[in-house]
């Protein structure tokens, strides 16, 4: 039997994806509403019955999901300087495909404490200080974490010098605390998978049943990570390759919604000028950026400061009223879809607005040093300018007819020269929506994964 | 174990870009038996704190050879204060100044500003490593 079904539990949707992993092709696609609240195979049914339409009765040899229900994997992280192993625990997790509800360093007080709690993260990632380096805060860090009168897993992925106290102050409160090696062994070295490694086994084990996702157990093989992971592995099984199947190099994914805008971006980010000195925490290969303040709807309003008027109406070529009345109208009806020349140009200007600004964000930036001798260049970030191929992926730019124009919105500009955005890269299409589907396929046939993202994601 | 080596924090501050002495000095206390943070050239003085923090380091080595060591030296040790290491050992050298000022001008300077030792160009690595053996009691 050579059909496998692979699933996405989404935030609203269940979708489906049914392939023939001989012959290699897509059978079908289908989606469901997402039922956590209740009984998850209600929506999965659903969507199992809608796909069954259009490809008659199948049976499935492998049944794998990926899972952003009931808000997605909740995650906090904890370290101790901000730029450091904050963000080095940050990076982890995003990297782990969560949804980062807070990142706190330094001596964690009472009123942060508070706002954890509340936060209700589902996992807490634990960092601070290199090996042998700073021990008293990710001690006190552990303490105050017992004070949080909530059962919550631990990941503790610090300082290996007091890791094992961490672990053990921890396990007077916490049911699951799970050691992993330090996120940053050195001052400026970033070793994020074991800690990515970590949160994805936890979440097996305690998440999805927390979630109501084992409900599925019975249908499902395993649901084996949380959807950004999936398409993080998609994204980068299509650059990479296999052994036996080449990738395409470099290359960037975006995923606009209507609350946050994910980019992923899979490639070194060495420096591509001369005279460029590298500063800041090392980028990981495989990056995720996700922004909370750039989306289609919910986020309409945010977007609009962050992006400024202006820029938007520049885009669309008209004026900032008509911006802002259109950014109004589709924050106040969510559901709201253009019915306008004016209106799809305004929309297509505002996914290419959070396209520019998610993608700037994720990229490195230079900043000019000027000396007697001339100019010399700091590189923070990855500098992406020779990426050749950027994705597009998730509803708002595959539903949309000029996904191209929004994905524009990725390319250098010469009015922002300090970005190192990808300067001439050509744009595909994840059409069928099958990235995170991918990702999960990926996990058992990996060739197979990689030709069919090769044949479906298409040049847009 | 490398980790139990005594931490030092090593820069060039500022606009600075000068390499050749770092790499030297790196060696040096590497030898010496310290464990080196090596932040190499460009380094803006909150990189020195923020190192220093996450590494428990015993002490800052700050080196400005283009001229001007005297602005961008300047509030470091407050810098310091505010972030928790406060009297953490903050040693300075290279060519602090533009052109041949008289040297203990400098060095009142300099230590004034927070500084615990402050170095002329021509020093030796050595010294500097009997100084900081001999500051921190090992
Ligand atoms: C090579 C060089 C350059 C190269 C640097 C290449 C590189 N990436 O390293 C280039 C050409 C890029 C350059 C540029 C400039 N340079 Co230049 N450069 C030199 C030169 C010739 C040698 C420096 C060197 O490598 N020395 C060898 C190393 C081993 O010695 P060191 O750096 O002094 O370090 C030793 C000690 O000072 C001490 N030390 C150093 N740091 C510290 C820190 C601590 C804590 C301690 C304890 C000790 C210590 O220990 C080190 C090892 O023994 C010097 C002149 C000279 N002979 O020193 C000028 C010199 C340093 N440069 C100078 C200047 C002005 C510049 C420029 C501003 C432009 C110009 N007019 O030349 C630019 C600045 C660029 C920038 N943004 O940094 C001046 C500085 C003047 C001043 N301070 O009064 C110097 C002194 C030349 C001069 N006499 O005018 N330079």
């Amino acid at each position: 039997m050579n059909h496998i079904l692979l699933i996405d539990f989404g935030s609203t949707y269940t979708k489906i994806t049914a392939v023939d992993i001989e012959k290699e092709i897509v059978l079908g696609t289908a989606r469901g509403i997402t039922t956590v609240e209740t009984d998850i195979m209600n929506g999965l049914n659903q969507a199992i019955e809608a796909l069954f339409l259009k490809t008659g009765k199948l049976k499935f040899s492998k049944v794998l999901g990926c899972s952003s229900a009931a808000g997605g994997l909740k995650m906090v992280a904890v370290g101790l300087v901000p730029e450091l192993t904050a963000e080095a625990a940050k990076r982890a997790a995003l990297g782990a495909g969560a949804k980062i509800m807070g990142v706190y360093g330094n001596e964690l007080n009472e009123y942060e404490i508070e706002e954890i709690a509340q936060l209700q993260p589902e996992i807490i990632l634990l960092a601070g200080g290199t090996n042998g380096g700073n021990k008293e805060v990710i001690l006190h860090n552990a303490r105050m974490l017992t004070t949080l009168g909530k059962d919550i897993p631990v990941i503790v992925a610090g300082n290996k010098s007091v890791a094992p106290q961490a672990v053990k102050i921890l396990l007077e409160a916490m049911t699951e605390v799970v050691h992993t090696e330090n996120v940053m062994p050195k001052l400026n070295e970033l070793n994020i998978e074991p800690a990515r490694e970590t949160i994805r086994s936890v979440f097996l084990r305690r998440i999805v049943e927390a979630k109501g996702l084992n409900k599925a157990n019975q249908f499902v093989d395993d649901v084996v990570m949380p959807t950004p992971a999936a398409v993080l592995k998609a994204a980068e099984l299509l650059s990479k390759g296999t052994e036996y199947e080449s990738g395409l190099g470099d290359l960037m994914v975006v995923d606009i919604g209507g609350a946050t805008t994910d980019v992923y971006s899979i490639a070194k980010g060495d420096p591509t000028k001369t005279n460029v000195a590298l500063r800041g925490l090392p980028e990981p290969f495989a990056k995720r950026t996700v922004e909370g303040d750039l989306g289609m709807r919910y986020s309409a309003t945010a977007l609009f400061k962050a992006a400024g008027a202006k820029r938007i109406a520049d885009y669309a070529n008209l004026s900032a009223e008509d911006v802002e009345a259109y950014v109004e109208k589709v924050e106040a009806n969510i559901e709201y879809l253009p019915q306008n020349e004016v209106e799809e140009k305004v929309e297509i200007a505002m996914g290419k607005a959070c396209t520019s600004l998610a993608v700037e964000r994720h990229v490195g930036q230079l900043e000019t040093i000027f000396t007697c001798f001339g100019s010399a260049f700091v590189q923070k970030g990855k500098d992406l300018s020779d990426v050749k191929t950027v994705v597009g992926t998730g509803g708002v730019i595959i539903h949309h007819e000029q996904p191209k124009e929004i994905l524009k919105g990725a390319a250098y500009s010469e009015s922002t020269p300090e970005m190192l955005k990808p300067e001439c890269p050509k744009y595909l299409i994840d059409e069928e929506y099958i990235m995170a589907s991918m990702g999960l396929l990926g996990e058992v046939y990996p060739d197979v994964a990689v030709r069919m993202m090769k044949k479906y994601i298409v040049r847009g | 174990m490398e980790n139990n080596k005594v931490k030092v924090v090593l820069g060039v501050i500022g606009a600075d870009c000068h390499a050749v002495g770092n790499k030297i000095l790196n060696y040096a206390f590497t030898s010496a038996g310290f464990e080196v943070v090596n932040l190499g050239v460009l380094v803006p003085q909150e990189e020195f704190v923020n190192a220093a923090i996450e590494t428990d380091a015993k002490a800052i080595l700050v080196a400005s050879l283009y001229g001007h060591g005297e602005i961008d030296c300047r509030g470091l040790r407050e810098r310091c204060r505010e972030s928790g290491l406060g009297d953490i050992l903050l040693y300075v050298g290279g060519n602090l100044v533009v052109g041949k000022t008289d040297f203990a001008e400098v060095h009142s300077k300099f230590i004034e500003m927070g500084y615990d030792r402050v170095y002329e160009p021509g020093i030796l690595p050595d010294q500097v490593v009997i100084d900081l053996k001999n500051d921190l009691g090992l």
